[in-house]
């Protein structure tokens, strides 16, 4: 293999495990996927989510 | 709830986006444009039998590679950040994004996967026709790649094709061909793949004329040249028309970041172009915005109102048109927009209400208005004006997106020249006498990737405050995560990214040094 060709498949590989082992598991977990089970949990507290600011803008007016 | 988080939250997921987007566009447009240049040289290759031809395809190949192999992945990264840091806009938006994420992996990025390798290991492996189909395909499959990403990039501009439910609080794509044939995704695919040849052609070009300046490889620098002169001035002639039609659309479709674009606060006939101005803030005010006028403008009279209306009578809208309204021209009134957006987020929160107490025949009911068509056009659409606060919010940054536009525009123009003199030059015989030119090429190598940057800075600031068009704020978009996790991620990426990229350079360097394997 040509020494470019070394370099490059460590760069891909450290890479790939920096994204895939450290920063998905540790640091990019799937919000919805990790604090609501179902995915009627999920619609429930995006549906909050969105609501909730108008029932703060009928508070705040 | 949307309203208390950490506006530091939403300014740190949007930097950290920021800087994962502009890093993985540092790869895409070089990935894209050079494997059109190589297919056509490879092309050449097999024709004639000549095997400089292969030399040099092998050479630029080589470059090919280790952008290729260095920038993928990175595009996931923004995937991550939309699960995580953008929990409520990846769920809203639902199979609309989704779909075409899910054929650009299924389809398109296999097809790319697949015939790199080929591409790449099959040198002498496979016959000289299935290598040459090999390098087409992955061309077509980088390509292919970038039109389903850039479909669900201009859903977020223009919303088509779908109803929103409110029992699963998504959207639901109803027409697959309105989102695919969505105006703005046609102008986007066309104006953003060919500045990625432009920009693939310039770097073969800047690089092709080192080696004229430093008098080695002349032969694979002049063919090489002849190539990205060829290919580049098409693709700069292309990049200017899909550019002029995109910002018709724009003007259309997203009529506040086309005034943003312009720095135009009064709509007007016989509106002037602005060929390059200077903006200045001054005392005047829309709300507690400050207006910007220009300290010093040269412009074309007429011109901006032929290009946008098809002659000098014809009207460009100004922001003040969109705040206050105009109702001789039927401009719905920023005020007139919060209050149907108020109006449909109450019917969402009614909708909850019905829901949490079990109220099946209210829930129903309102169902059944989420599908009617009038209050869909008239009030759903306008849904993210409810947690707008003040009309003057609306406006994105007018200084941002009027340099990022006009930059834009004026390198556009310079690589028409750039590559016309090069063809010019090296038709006349004359290239490697005229050093100063060599050294134009040569540093114009990052220009086309400043541009392209500026391009995407246009797109997704120019938006602002929207993350989908009209329909939902950045605000209401993001996950009530700690803004402390945000900051380390982004100050990971950046090392991360920094690391990467000087990796890239230094290999890259040292190969463009070395030169082809003679």
């Amino acid at each position: 293999m040509s020494d470019w060709g070394r370099k490059v498949w460590v760069i891909i590989i450290i890479k790939l495990f920096i994204m895939f082992v450290i920063l998905k598991i540790f640091f990019f977990q799937d919000f919805l996927y990790k604090n609501y089970h179902t995915d009627k949990e999920r619609s429930e507290h995006v549906l909050n989510q969105l609501t909730n600011s108008s029932d703060n803008h009928d508070r705040k007016h | 709830m949307i309203e208390n988080i950490d506006l530091s939250l939403v300014d740190w997921s949007r930097a950290q986006f920021a800087l994962t987007a502009v890093y993985h566009w540092l790869f895409v447009p070089l990935t894209l444009g050079l494997s059109f240049i190589l297919a056509i040289m490879e092309t050449i290759y097999v024709k004639t039998g000549n095997e400089e031809w292969r030399q040099i395809t092998r050479f630029w190949m080589t470059l090919f590679g280790i952008n290729f192999a260095i920038g993928i992945a990175t595009g996931i990264i923004l995937e991550f950040e939309f699960g995580t840091n953008w929990s409520n806009y990846s769920w809203f938006v639902g199979d609309i994004f989704g779909t075409p994420l899910a054929v650009e992996g299924i389809l398109a990025f296999f097809l790319e996967s697949t015939f790199v390798a080929v591409m790449f290991f099959g040198w002498n492996k496979v016959s000289k026709k299935f290598h040459l189909v090999s390098t087409w395909l992955v061309a077509v499959g980088a390509t292919l790649s970038a039109l389903w990403i850039l479909v669900a990039n201009a859903w977020m501009q223009h919303p088509v094709g779908m109803i929103f439910n409110p029992e699963t609080a998504r959207n639901e794509m109803v027409n697959f061909w309105a989102v695919l044939f969505n105006q703005v995704a046609v102008d986007k695919f066309l104006h953003t793949v060919s500045s990625g040849f432009l920009l693939a052609s310039m770097f073969v070009l800047g690089i092709s004329a080192w080696y004229l300046i430093s008098k080695r490889e002349e032969l694979l620098a002049k063919r090489s040249i002849l190539i990205a002169g060829v290919f580049g001035l098409l693709s700069s002639l292309l990049v200017a028309f899909t550019g002029d039609q995109s910002a018709r659309t724009v003007s259309k479709i997203q009529p506040v970041k086309f005034a943003s674009m312009e720095a135009m606060y009064e709509g007007k006939t016989n509106a002037g172009l602005i060929a390059f101005g200077i903006l200045k803030d001054t005392e005047k005010k829309i709300g507690d915005k400050t207006i910007k006028e220009f300290a010093f403008k040269i412009q074309i009279p007429g011109l901006l109102s032929v290009l946008t209306g098809g002659d000098k009578d014809s009207y460009v809208q100004g922001l003040k048109d969109h705040i206050s309204g105009n109702e001789k021209l039927g401009i719905t009134s920023t005020p007139e927009k919060m209050q149907r957006g108020k109006f449909a987020m109450d019917v969402l929160t009614s909708y909850k209400r019905a829901r949490l107490i079990n109220d099946t025949a209210q829930i129903s009911a309102i169902k059944g208005v989420f599908k009617e068509q009038d209050f869909r056009d008239k009030y759903f659409r306008y849904f993210g004006y409810a947690s707008v606060d003040k009309p003057e919010d609306v406006i994105p940054n007018v200084a941002v997106s009027f340099y990022s536009f006009h930059l834009m525009v004026v390198l556009g123009f310079l690589f028409i020249m750039i590559f016309s003199v090069a063809l010019y030059l090296l038709f006349k015989g004359t290239l490697s006498d005229n050093k100063w030119f060599l050294w134009i090429a040569l540093l114009s190598i990052p220009l086309p990737y400043i541009a392209s940057e500026l391009g995407w800075l246009l797109t997704e600031i120019g938006r602002q405050p929207w993350i989908i068009q009209d329909m939902m704020t950045v605000s209401q978009a993001v996950s009530q995560i700690s803004t402390g996790s945000v900051i380390t991620t982004f100050i990971l990426f950046a090392v991360l990214f920094t690391g990467l990229l000087i990796s890239e350079v230094s290999i890259l360097l040292k190969q463009i040094k070395t030169g082809p394997k003679h």
